[in-house]
């Protein structure tokens, strides 16, 4: 059954069964594999992506439920070669070790900033409980989403008259 | 077999084995490439087929090899205290005195490539190495690229583990780059007819000082291509001069990363490739006993291949293979022997046997340590103190699950097989893949792109010799990636074990008798950095009921956790604060300082006792730990908060010291990390076993540390620049388990003598309420 999905604003048609793990249909039909399985249970988050600006455990998402809203990925954070700030936050903080985690840390902390602009180191870790990083790299995570946040209200006032 | 018959004739340093001048076309001298290749060989001994390949890859510009006589090309898995034999490839005839240990090209543009077998799990070593190599070559860090684990073009490598990248690889790296650059300066004396002594190498170019001309490392190069070997004995530039090396250098790569660019082993894909899945059996142990397959062959596309109890399944798609692998109907029959369980594993592991402690494994006999007279000393000793410690087994749950993609070919009329897989020790499993699908190494091809983490669990190649043999089956290339469960269930883990210590102190704090027995655990740091003159130290072998192999810093933490928390109940014996009844019997200086150091920046308040049961419920309470492993010298202060049976770690300082350190930040997030991750085999991680069957296989019901368990960290640096460099991916792990456990006893007066110590706190809170 053909289903029709939209992924970093492009459509695609697959066709594979309703019930199939977006994770799957992500890396295996479309060949973005930067969405990471690590668990397939939706205990690890290195599977993140955003259903609109909802971030959601693309292992234990059925891609018929992820139909008709727009999917966001880590291959679709990049604008014109120039990267997310968070993006680029995890690399000025140094904010990785082995990066298996990195893709689904960053699209939990997208999420979150667009909920929250300024989130506090609390706010933070509560809403990227989900995710996991084996390596410990948390604090630097955190002074991430930071950096990024900062860096966006610096931007803004900038761009004020 | 490696042919040694030329090592005692190696040509000194700055004897070239190959020099050819270029025709005006620009195409390769006089000398053909195949004598240059051959020259090459000679003091390689390995396969002539892949060195003439990897000069082919290389074309033009200088080539540079080291070598080396190599201390550890002994057999690695006798280095590899506690845990089963390797199941995988034993490299033991790998031990040549002599023998190729790294090499770099410096192309007609000046770009540098290195190659080395070590491999990037995050440990941060393809930056750190990287560096090295800048830093005595004199070039810009982003001019150099590091090309490793991939046993066709890199030198042979043991493996990456033991933290040895950096004070082994490291300085081989080094030494080759800074003779790389002697060989680029007399290369420009001979072109501007100069002695070279005013000459200099800066920014990847060779100047004249006196006339101010200059050429790059391309311009020296271009035209010829050059092959030379060198020996270890170039002078490396002091630590002290440092200017690429001993900064914080940004992580290489880390722009694929964060994009989702970067290919794991899990995320490539070949033309035709099918998936793979393997039919696992009930239990540890089980064999298979009858199947039938005749569902899964006959849906569409879906290949099965069985070999004894191997049954591998290939498909186009990946939901297909699972599809095939559920239709499979498959009956086991149980391993038989003692199954014991999570419950009564101490008692089992200590009273247990190796089976095979006799059969010539030496590596499994360890001789006890004795100084003095222990017993002696212990019966005379006006304090005394005994206790047991024990740790659990625990999984390494590293983030990419083993994967592996199996490619067979036909070259020359014989079969070759390419495998890419995660695996710590490529050189390892190549020999292991020939061996067990009867091949020879030269015809086996292993590569390791950067990996989703190991942590000491990927020393083998389960995943690739899976895919291996169903690729065979399918003839087409496969890939397999391991499930998380699959690798819960089917890796291996760190050791579980059990540790009886004995001490006597006099009472002015002296520690006059030490006895250590560790059952199974491991070897690794068994022995106290403490002076204490009678000591009896001992790790006694067992038979583990579950696959155990390497960790991060091996039993170092188990044996760190019984060693320091004892110490810490005798300091309050004899009512001295636990650092200064540490100083006391502490000689070795850098131990002493990271104490200190540590101590110092976490405010470390002196006490003498436990902090009494308060009548809160929510207590606080602070400890402290030290050790030395590996190079490294750690020690850890922790503050925790006890809130009814939880424990959360609120604060932690880690004060490190492996010599001159080559990235600060870098070494930084390894310290940090290796904190968090200590955390979770402190408090809370343990498999949970019996019949031979994992009972917590997934990571909701095993709990890794997360973002509310990551206290305040804070990390100092001993920066020894006059020391050498040593590695960091372990030793910073294993302060932290008893400076918990420490912090526990003095917020609540309860002594936690195991790991997971939140499990067995609740365990003896709930007994205690019983009496």
């Amino acid at each position: 059954m053909a289903i029709q999905i939209e992924v970093n604003g492009r459509r695609h048609s697959v066709d594979v069964d309703p019930a199939q793990p977006l994770l799957s249909v992500l890396r295996n039909e479309l060949a973005l594999t930067g969405t990471k399985y690590g668990c397939g249970e939706g205990q690890c988050g290195a599977c993140t992506v955003l259903l609109g600006d909802t971030p959601v455990h693309a292992c234990v998402t059925p891609v018929s439920s992820a139909a008709g809203k727009p999917i966001t990925t880590i291959e679709g954070l990049e604008r014109n070669g120039r990267l997310h700030p968070l993006q680029q936050a995890f690399i000025d903080e140094g904010a990785l070790q082995c990066g298996y985690c990195t893709p689904g840390m960053i699209m939990a902390g997208v999420a979150l900033l667009s909920a929250n602009p300024a989130p506090t180191p609390g706010e933070i870790g509560r809403a990227m409980e989900g995710n996991v990083c084996r390596c410990g790299t948390y604090p630097r995570i955190v002074a991430a989403v930071q950096r990024a946040a900062k860096g966006a209200e610096v931007s803004e006032k900038e761009e004020r008259p | 077999m490696r042919d040694t018959s030329t090592s005692n004739d190696l040509p000194r340093r700055g004897q070239s084995v190959a020099d050819e001048h270029a025709r005006a076309d620009g195409s390769a001298g006089s000398l053909p490439r195949d004598e240059a290749s051959r020259e090459i060989t000679l003091h390689d001994g390995s396969s002539r087929t892949t060195r003439r390949e990897f000069l082919k890859v290389l074309g033009g510009g200088l080539v540079v090899v080291l070598v080396t006589r190599d201390a550890f090309a002994a057999p690695a898995m006798r280095l590899q205290p506690g845990g089963a034999p390797a199941p995988l490839g034993d490299t033991g005839s790998e031990s040549v005195a002599e023998q190729i240990a790294a090499w770099l090209h410096i192309d007609g543009d000046g770009a540098v490539t290195v190659y080395t077998g070590k491999v990037e799990f995050g440990q941060g070593i393809r930056t750190s190495l990287a560096q090295q190599v800048a830093e005595e070559l004199r070039v810009p860090l982003h001019s150099v690229k590091l090309v490793m684990g991939d046993t066709e073009l890199t030198p042979f490598d043991m493996g990456t583990f033991g933290s040895r990248s950096t004070p082994q690889m490291g300085t081989k790296l080094r030494q080759v780059s800074a003779a790389a650059r002697e060989r680029l300066v007399a290369l420009a004396a001979e072109r501007w007819g100069l002695d070279g002594s005013t000459l200099t190498a800066a920014g990847g170019r060779v100047s004249d000082t006196r006339t101010k001309r200059s050429l790059g490392y391309g311009e020296l190069t271009a035209g010829r291509r050059l092959a030379e070997t060198v020996r270890d004995d170039v002078r490396l530039t002091p630590p002290e001069r440092w200017a690429v090396a001993g900064t914080s250098a940004p992580i290489v790569g880390a722009r694929d990363v964060v994009t989702g660019t970067h290919e794991y082993t899990s995320d490539m894909h070949l033309p035709g490739m099918l998936h793979a899945k393997v039919l696992r059996p009930p239990s540890i142990g089980a064999t298979l006993a009858s199947l039938d397959d005749r569902d899964a062959r006959a849906m569409a596309g879906v290949v099965v291949t069985r070999d004894g109890d191997f049954v591998g399944i290939a498909a186009p798609k990946l939901a297909d293979a699972a599809r095939a692998v559920a239709a499979l109907r498959a009956r086991w029959t149980p391993a038989t022997g003692p199954q014991p369980s999570s419950n009564d594993i101490y008692d089992y592991l200590k009273q247990t046997k190796p089976k095979n402690d006799e059969d010539g494994e030496g590596w499994r006999r360890a001789e006890p340590f004795v100084v003095g007279d222990p017993n002696a000393a212990l019966a005379a000793a006006p304090h005394k103190l005994g206790r047991s410690y024990r740790v659990a087994y625990i999984a390494h749950v590293p983030l990419e699950p083993r994967a592996a993609v199996a490619k067979w070919s036909r070259e020359g009329g014989r079969e070759k097989l390419t495998v890419w897989t995660g695996t710590q020790r490529p050189f390892a499993v190549r020999d292991d893949l020939a061996e067990q699908l009867g091949l020879r190494q030269e015809d086996v091809r292993v590569i390791v792109a950067d990996t989703g983490s190991g942590y000491g669990g990927k020393h083998t190649g389960e995943a690739a010799l899976e895919a291996a043999r169903i690729a065979r089956a399918a003839g087409r290339p496969v890939k397999l990636a391991w499930t998380r469960e699959e690798e819960f269930r089917w890796a291996y883990f760190r050791p579980a074990g059990v540790i009886d210590v004995g001490a006597g102190v006099n009472s002015d704090g002296t520690i006059t008798a030490w006895t250590f027995d560790n059952y199974n655990s491991g070897s690794a740091a068994i022995r106290p950095l403490y002076s204490i003159a009678n000591q009896r130290v001992e790790y006694h072998p067992s038979e583990s009921p579950l696959r155990q192999g390497s960790y991060r810093a091996l039993a170092a933490t188990a044996n760190h956790f019984a060693r320091e928390m004892h110490i810490d109940e005798l300091a309050e014996l004899v009512r001295m604060d636990p650092l200064e009844f540490r100083l006391r019997n502490l000689r070795d200086d850098r131990l002493r300082a990271v104490l200190q150091a540590a101590a110092e920046r976490f405010g470390w308040e002196r006490s003498t006792g436990p902090t009494r049961a308060s009548s809160t419920s929510r207590r606080r309470g602070i400890g402290i730990a030290g050790g030395f492993e590996k190079g490294g010298y750690v020690a850890t202060c922790a503050e925790v908060d006890v809130s009814g049976d939880d424990v959360r770690v609120v604060r932690a300082v880690t004060a490190f010291d492996c010599g001159a350190v080559v990235n600060p930040d870098g070494l930084r997030n390894q310290i940090s990390g290796a904190l968090i991750q200590g955390i979770g085999g402190a408090l809370f991680e343990a498999i949970e076993f019996d019949h031979g069957v994992i009972r917590n296989a997934h990571l909701a019901d095993y709990r890794v540390p997360r973002f509310s368990d990551t206290p305040s960290i804070d990390v100092v640096l001993v920066d020894r620049k006059d020391q050498p460099s040593f590695g960091a991916g372990e030793a910073p792990i294993m302060a932290i388990a008893p400076a918990i456990g420490a912090a526990i006893a003095r917020a609540t007066g309860v002594r936690v003598r195991s790991m997971p110590m939140v499990p067995e706190m609740r365990k003896q809170k709930a007994e205690s309420r019983k009496r």
